[in-house]
This record gives C-alpha cells, structure tokens and sequence, in this order.
C-alpha cells in the first residue's frame, strides 16, 4: 500500500501544527465558534452528543497493521477504548476533548494517518471497492487512481470552500461494491476496445433528503485525462451549485436541475480549457504510486482444498469468505456485527488481534467495507481455520455477511446530534429476532439499512429493506422501505407505508420477509422477487 | 422549566447551568426563566460554555428531566453502552431516559 | 476600517471599483467588483483594460470568487486580483495559490500572521495559480 514519502509526510505534519495553532486560538478566544468550525470540520472534528467526535480518514479503505494498532492505541488513551467504523471506510472516535485533537492527530501522523477532510464542504475520502487487488473481477486495481485523487483533492485551493461536501468512489468492476452510483462523483475504470484504460464517470448521486443515482456524464475517459476532467466537473459544480439552500446545495441538485446534457456541456467546455493547463501528472508519477499497489509476494501452486468437516467453520467459510484471483488464497470479511452488538463499532482489543491477523495472514493489510465490516484481503485458504478460531474467541466470527444481521446503521440519536431518532438499539432487535443463522441463510441476502434521519448516513435509501428513523411529535417513529440497491443494479426504496414504532417495525420486517418466503422462486433473493411482485403484495402484508 | 445545557469548550462534556456555573449533572440544573438567552450568551462570550441553548424540562423528585429524548441521552450518556453512562449502577438510567 | 494587503509592487491602483454592469457599459473604467454570482468569463475580453479587478467574499464559506481568481489568472490576466470581504486568516493561503495578490478583508489580519499562513504549507499537492511547482514536478524535476 502507499507510502508516504517526504512530501506527503511534510504536507501531513504541517496540518497538524496548523491544526494545534486553531484550536489554542479558539481556546484561547481568539477565534468564535463560528470562525472555528469550519475549520475543526475539515480536520474532521465534529461537536456531537456527548463530546466531540472525531472521523479518521481511512484512505480508500485501506490500512496495514501499524496503523489499526495506533487506531487501538489513540481509542485506549484518549477515547473510551473502541473505536466505530463507517459507511465511508472511515473511523470514528466518540468521545474526544479538543484539548487532546491537536496530540491525536500528531500520533497518527507518525503512522502516515490524519482527518483531513472528513468533514465540511470539501471533498472528503475517496472510497473504494474493498476486494482490490483481490478480486478476479477487476480491470485492474482502482486504488493507485483514488491515491492520486486523494492527493489531488487535499487542500485543492479552489474548492475547499465548496457549497457542500462533495463525496467520490471509484471502482474498476462491473459488479458495484462501493455504492458508487450513489456518489457525487462515481468512477467505474474501464478499458475501451483498444484496450486502454479510461473511467466512465458518474455525476451526481447521492442519499440525504433527495437520493438520486448519478447519471453518466463521460461514456469514456481516457486515463490521461482523469484530474483535469474531474477539476473541470468541480469547477462547474464550485460555480454553480446552489448557495441559497443547504439542502440543495450538492452537485446532485444541479444536475437535475440543469440536466445531465447541460451539465455535460458545460464540463466538456470547461474541460477543453482546464486540459491546457498541464494539471494532470506525469505517468511517472502514476507509475510511481501503482508500484506501491503491485500484487503482494503470492505463493504459487497452492491448493484450494479446504477441509470443511467443522460444520461452524464450513458456515463462516461459505457465508464470509469470498473467492480470491490467485489460487489457493481467499479474502475474509471479518463482521463487526454480532447479534446485539453495535454495527461497525469494535473494541481495542479486537482492532488489536484484527491487526495481528493481517499482519500474520493477510500481507499486512485490511480493509474498510461500506457496509462497516473489515477484510482481511489475501489469505492462505490453508490458515482460514486458525484465523476463525481466533476471530470467534475475540466475537468476530459471526457468519452473517450480507444477511439480514448484516445490518448498516448509522450512530444514531445515541450519539449524533443530527438524528431524530436511534438506530442501534433497532438493529439490535432484528438481529435478534432473526439470530437463527438457519432463519438467516434461508432468507438469503438481504441488506437491511438504518439511517437516524434524513442525511442517510445509514444508507437507508440503498437498502433492500431500509428503515428511517423520524421524530414524530417527540418521539421516534420508524418509516419502512423496500426494493433499494447500492449495487451495480442500483436503485432508491420506496416507503411502504405509514411509520411503525420500535417495536411495530421488527413486526412489520418479520411479515416483509414472510411475505418473500410465500412468493419467491426457489433461489431468488428478496430484492429480485419485490421487483418481480412489486410493491403492492409486500404493503398488503405489512399493513393488511 | 425552562433549562440551559451545553458542552464544555475544552473537554466536549454536556454541562448544565446550576446557578452559579455549568456542572456535568443534569440534576442540579435550575430554571433559568426569561433570563436565559443573555445569560447564555454572555457564558459563551465568556467562553465558559460552547454552543448553549435553553430547553424545555420537567421537574421531577430526581431534579429536571429533559423534554426531549435527545438531550436525556446527553444527559446519561449512549442508551445502547450503559457501561459509558453517568451513574450507570443505576437501574433506574434506562426507564429515566426512554 | 479596512485593512489592506497587497503582494504587489506596483502602485495602488486609484480608480475605484464599478460593478460589472457598470464596466460593461463604460469604456473608460479600469477597476471591476465582482459579486461572489457573477460570471468571471465576463471579463475575459477586457482583461487588458483593467488594473483591478475585486471579487467579493460576502461570507467566507462562499468559495466561489476562488474559481473566479483561477479563471481570470488563467486567461491572462496580470492586473491586481483583490479578495474583499469575510477573508480571514485561514483563507489566506488558498486564496494566494488561486492568484489573488491583494486582500481587503472586513476585519483587519494581522501582517505577521498572514505572512506565517501563507508560507506554512512547504508543499502543495496541485498546480494552481500561483506558478508553485506542485508535489508530483517536484518528484519527477
């Protein structure tokens, strides 16, 4: 993975100093809360309910064993010993003092980490597809391009006071792992048949109070072209996107407004421009940053024999282990929600023994999913089942990838100061209800997703069942929605009905489901039989 | 009752004017009347509180309890880790906030 | 009262600043306001007629007039570029990098920390207007 080298270190180092001279300004009462946010934001440094919370970057997902212990260390010393990962491959400390911010981020600097960015009306972390370098299907590996956008986009003079936060994904599969159609800007890497390399380039996705799937702005970039495409595509968006309304101030409402083709022209003009400015880095520089990303030291001729007599490991191995391109490898998707735990939090113990793992098993390397797990990208079939053993003893072997326990959900009113309504607490009792692993590999994949309030954090809007947490006269109120997809086949819920309460909600996904088990055909997932049904049998069933 | 809540400036904590100061427990919060908003104001001029605000509370045997679900959750802390919540040898917490 | 900085050496420029409206209509003004809505491009023809161009920041989170900076360095344009309104400290450097060499800022800023801001960042990762070499020339000379 990528190293820093003087530069990057120099630029990191000297946000920190930067950083430790605003908040003794603030401290100090130089500077109003007012002046100061934006600027803590972009470090980000939230205010949330209980203290301040900060979001570490995670670079495309990705991070080495160095790294997650420092994240365990920083959690023990100056945070209450756990950490929470996020639908942005990012991490979240919970209860953070500013008197500490500006130390926290020196210690992660030492290991090439910071907050840069994660927060405020910038372009935040660039995400990506957490099987990298690992899968079979992949054109090639997309983190190269997401490092050099990353490098691009950090203090980017002209669009860090953007009208919104703008958010990128970038993947070079045809099957979608990252939601990148539900991006600002999302980016499928592709080859045309020449055989080049170049991006299809989506804008204007997004979730929040007006989810839309980004329509296709470039059927082909050539990937020579790449930063001074996507500078023009923020110009445009810098000049013209909406000031007057924070809710409709992202890129999507432009694109909509204006639509898709005019868009499209007014990037493709400014493009023509931008080009001739010589912003784009040499292809040394790319070379530079791929060999950074070159296949790890692979062992050649292993076998693929597993021996699955352990029918607890056979489970976890046919529910969380996905086929690696190299031959008797494999990538492990360790879930962080166990039934009746909080989804994508982890203790420092467990980062710890996740590090050891990596370390030991997996090339020294981990991965961020969107769906708040972690992967272990490139394991020797031959020590999955030491690996499980470890994981269970730690209570992170829960074999539930993409099933109904597999639930994303935002902090919610427990800690975020946006929300109306908790999410954890709901995704504890469907866990439960569903703990059957029998139940939940009979119902198949089924992604459910809660968000605490509109900005969909939770991805709601991109679940197969989402649920939205609303505050209804004062107390929390649940609105039911099927059929959305943050998948190559995306598509946004629809709400079925009137709101449930906590309770009135786990009953109502129990007669979704129910209703699923009656119609389906026999190996047809939940989402593919709503769209066959439709919706109005499933709102028959739910609310009779 | 009317209440004024914030959070300390330096170490984030969620705070509660009591009359003379801001303290970290919600009982001890008194009324602030028509007097809050310049009193807030001038606490965060003063820097002693960050982002105040007046809410609404009732008065019960145990001191003020918060209107609104989202400030009792501040006040006791995560209703999903009762081990990182203000008293949490109380059983009482979870009834108290929900 | 108002605080200039200029990292210009020539002279200040006397001519007071029309609107654009107003410079559109008239042949004979040297100095432009921009609003943070209006249309840098509008400019681009008469670049050579003007000594000043200011471009307003009515709140510093409206980061339009950067794009606007950018645009007019980039057509060619050697007058003064003058950053006015809610410019503060932390701006600063941002708005050197996208070619603004003057700042009127509605609260006076310090000279000495405008100068710690601006050279603090040794390195910038892009190419923008201020002719600094960024980070991927200087790994490939």
């Amino acid at each position: 993975m990528y190293r820093y080298d003087q530069y990057d270190a120099s630029i990191v180092e000297t946000r920190v100093e930067e950083f430790r001279d605003q908040v003794s300004r603030r401290l100090s009462g130089a500077m109003s809360e007012d002046q100061f946010k934006p600027l803590r934001l972009m470090n980000g440094l939230y205010l949330q309910l209980h203290a301040y919370m900060l979001r570490v970057a995670i670079p495309y997902g990705t991070l080495d064993s160095r790294q997650m212990r420092m994240l365990a260390d920083v959690a023990r010393k100056y945070d209450r010993g756990y950490a929470h990962f996020t639908t942005r491959q990012n991490l979240q400390y919970n209860w953070i003092e500013l008197k500490d911010a500006p130390e926290i981020l020196a210690d992660l600097a030492t290991v090439e980490m910071h907050a840069i960015q994660t927060s405020g009306n910038c372009i935040r972390n660039t995400t990506s597809d957490q099987f990298a370098g690992a899968a079979a299907d992949e054109v090639t590996d997309p983190r190269p391009w997401a490092e050099l956008l990353r490098q691009w986009s950090t203090f980017h003079p002209e669009f860090t006071y953007l009208p919104r936060k703008f958010k990128i994904a970038i993947i070079a599969s045809d099957e979608d792992r990252a939601a990148m159609r539900l991006h600002d800007i999302g980016l499928q890497i592709v080859r045309n048949e020449a055989g080049a390399l170049g991006f299809k380039v989506f804008v204007g996705g997004g979730m929040g109070r007006t989810p839309m799937i980004a329509p296709l702005i470039r059927e082909f970039l050539p990937a020579e072209d790449y930063l001074s495409y996507l500078e023009a595509c923020l110009r445009v968006y810098n000049r013209y996107g909406r000031r007057d309304n924070i809710y409709k101030a992202r890129i999507k409402i432009l694109v909509h407004e204006i639509g898709a083709d005019e868009y499209r022209r007014q990037v493709e003009e400014e493009f023509l421009h931008v080009k001739t400015l010589g912003i784009d880095p040499p292809a040394a520089e790319f070379d530079r940053i791929a060999a950074f990303f070159a296949p790890p030291a692979w062992e050649e001729g292993l076998s693929d024999d597993l021996d699955l007599a352990d029918p607890e490991f056979r489970l976890w191995v046919e529910q969380n282990v996905a086929a690696h391109k190299q031959p008797g490898y494999a990538i492990v998707t360790i879930s962080l929600k166990p039934i009746g735990g909080i989804p994508g939090d982890a203790s420092a113990d467990q980062m710890d023994l996740m590090a050891d793992l990596a370390q030991r098993h997996s090339f020294d390397e981990l991965r961020v999913t969107h769906a708040q797990n972690i992967v272990l990208p490139h394991v020797k079939k031959a020590d999955l089942h030491a690996i499980w053993q470890a994981l269970s003893d730690a209570g992170l072997a829960t074999a539930n990838l993409d099933l109904i326990s597999d639930i994303i959900a935002c902090p919610g009113l427990d800690y975020c100061s946006l929300a109306n309504a908790r999410s954890i607490p709901l995704a504890q009792k469907i866990a439960e209800r569903f703990a059957s692993l029998d139940r939940q590999r009979d119902l198949g994949e089924l992604k459910l997703k809660i968000s605490g309030c509109i900005n969909a954090c939770g991805h709601h809007h991109a679940g197969h069942i989402g649920i939205l947490g609303v505050d209804r006269k004062g107390t929390e109120n649940y609105q039911l929605l099927l059929g959305g997809s943050g998948a190559e086949d995306a598509s946004l819920g629809r709400i079925t009905g009137p709101g449930f309460d906590e309770d009135g909600v786990v009953d109502a996904i129990e007669r979704t489901v129910e209703k699923y088990r009656a119609v389906r055909t026999p190996g047809e997932r939940f989402l593919d039989t709503y769209r066959r049904v439709g919706f109005e049998p499933f709102k028959e069933a739910i609310y009779g | 009752m009317k209440i004024a809540t914030g959070n300390d400036l330096t170490t984030g904590d969620v705070v509660w004017w009591d009359g003379e100061g801001w303290t970290r427990h919600v009982e001890d919060a008194v009324e602030v009347g028509e007097h809050g908003p310049a009193l807030i104001a001038r606490e965060e001029a003063a820097r002693r509180v960050n982002v105040p605000y007046i809410i609404d509370a009732e008065l019960t045997d145990h001191g003020p309890r918060p209107a609104h679900i989202k400030d009792r959750i501040r006040a006791r802390g995560p209703t999903v880790r009762p081990d990182l919540n203000r008293r949490p040898i109380d059983p009482a917490t979870g009834s108290w906030v929900i | 009262m108002v605080e200039a900085l200029r990292f210009r050496d020539d002279a200040v420029h006397e001519e007071p600043a029309v609107t654009l409206d107003a410079f559109l209509g008239q042949t004979n003004a040297t100095a432009v306001r921009l609003e943070s809505d209006e249309d840098a491009r509008a400019l681009i023809p008469h670049l050579d007629r003007l000594a000043l161009i200011e471009i307003s920041f009515p709140t510093f989170r409206d980061g339009r007039g950067y794009s606007a900076a950018r645009i007019l360095r980039e057509a060619g344009y050697t007058g003064e570029l003058r950053a006015a309104g809610d410019v503060l400290i932390d701006q600063v450097a941002h708005m050197r990098r996208c070619g603004f060499d003057a700042l009127a800022p509605n609260q006076p800023l310090d000279q000495a920390a405008v100068e710690q801001a601006i050279g603090r960042y040794a390195f910038s990762y892009q190419k923008a207007a201020d002719g600094r070499a960024p980070v991927w020339a200087l790994r490939h000379g």
